[in-house]
């Protein structure tokens, strides 16, 4: 299985849960603290990321990077931006 | 449990778009309006037109929309975003322009404007974002807003008798021979965000040949003032709004040679 990762920025997510809806892994969920404008935040609560970047084209605020375990087959990482 | 962000030997795929300021959006938990936004500037990046871009902001919710977009941007009058792009498109006719707007905005207090820019064919991007309400001023009826649907001012749900129809303007817009390019698309699931993507890259593309108006309407939510969660509004739009405005093209190049 293709290993993804996502870096949420917490206190920029408003808690809307799109993100959490979008991903087909059931990967992220909300974070028990809450941030500075007093949202629960996304987070990643299973270790099973694909790096698909659902999550970041749903969010409406901007707050989702997204990363994929390197291949060696060159030109992976440029596909998935354009996707 | 929280999994602590791991990023050695990954390698990046998605990032937010260089020209999307770094000011965090006013916008409600869940709103559509920040997917247009982004997905508009992906766009202005990957084409490399930042420099070359003029937007023009409407009254609505969107009103701050220059706060977000970091290309050049001019606020209008309530209604009349087409028509001041109108006049910076023939002063500056090597731009992009584009304007955005709401359905209270574009298809209410602007509709004579709305009308006249596609109907002259003006040579710009028109985004239209429907969300069946006034959702700045509190999620009053809108000409968009469906039947039976309750907002502040049809309480009792929209009533035909006495508010009339939906109105499908971007169909109506279609039959004019002024629009080059016309389409329906929304922000609730990755893949209508994908399609919305190749939209607006066409949409700047074919502003290139100076053929007419592109027009795109965005199916979006307002969470607030639809008093929903904003994964149930995405549920609700699906079910309530597509079947009223279906997703897809209403006009493409083809098609309107005939
Ligand atoms: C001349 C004028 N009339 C009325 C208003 C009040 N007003 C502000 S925004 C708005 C409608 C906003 O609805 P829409 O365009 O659908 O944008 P949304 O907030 O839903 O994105 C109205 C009627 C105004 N600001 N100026
Ligand atoms: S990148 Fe895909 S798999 Fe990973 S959290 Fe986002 S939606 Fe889920
Ligand atoms: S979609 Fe964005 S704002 Fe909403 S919960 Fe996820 S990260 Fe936060
Ligand atoms: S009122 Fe509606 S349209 Fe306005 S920001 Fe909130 S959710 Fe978005
Ligand atoms: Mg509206």
């Amino acid at each position: 299985m293709i290993r993804g990762n996502v870096i949420i920025a917490h206190e920029i997510c408003k808690g809307c849960e799109l993100c959490i809806a979008a991903c087909p892994q059931e990967s992220l969920g909300l974070s028990e603290k809450i941030n500075l404008k007093g949202y629960r935040y996304a987070v990643l609560v299973q270790d099973n990321c694909t790096g698909c970047i659902n999550c970041a084209l749903v969010c409406p605020d901007a707050a989702i990077t997204v990363y994929r375990e390197k291949k060696h087959a060159k030109g992976a990482a440029a596909d998935a931006i354009t996707a | 449990m929280e999994i602590p962000p791991l990023t050695n030997g990954f390698e990046l795929v998605y990032k937010k778009p260089r020209t999307l300021t770094e000011t965090p959006m006013h916008y409600c938990p869940g709103c559509g309006h920040g997917v247009v936004h982004r997905v508009l500037m992906e766009v202005v990046d990957e084409m490399g037109i930042q420099d070359k871009t003029i937007g023009v902001a409407p009254v609505g919710c969107s009103v701050f929309a220059y706060d977000y977009m970091n290309v050049d941007m001019q606020e209008a009058a309530h209604g009349r975003a087409s028509a001041a792009a109108t006049g910076i498109k023939r002063v500056l006719p090597d731009r992009f322009v584009f304007s955005y707007q709401g359905d209270g905005d574009l298809a209410a207090i602007g509709t004579a404007e709305t009308i006249h820019v596609v109907n002259r064919g003006e040579n710009i991007l028109m985004l239209f974002i429907n969300n069946a309400v006034y959702g700045m001023t509190g999620g009053q009826m809108a000409p968009t807003t469906l039947l039976g649907m309750k907002t502040t001012t049809s309480p009792f749900g929209r009533e035909s008798g006495l508010a009339g129809h939906p109105l499908k303007i971007t169909n109506l817009l279609a039959q004019l021979p002024g629009a080059y390019y016309v389409t329906r698309q929304a922000v609730h699931t990755a893949a209508a965000v994908r399609k919305l993507k190749k939209a607006i890259q066409l949409g700047f593309q074919y502003q290139s040949l100076k053929k007419g108006t592109c027009f795109i309407e965005v199916v979006s939510n307002c969470p607030s003032g639809w008093k929903m969660t904003p994964t149930d509004s995405n549920k609700w739009l699906e079910e309530n709004m597509l079947p009223m405005y279906p997703l897809g093209d209403l006009k493409t190049p083809a098609r309107s040679m005939n």
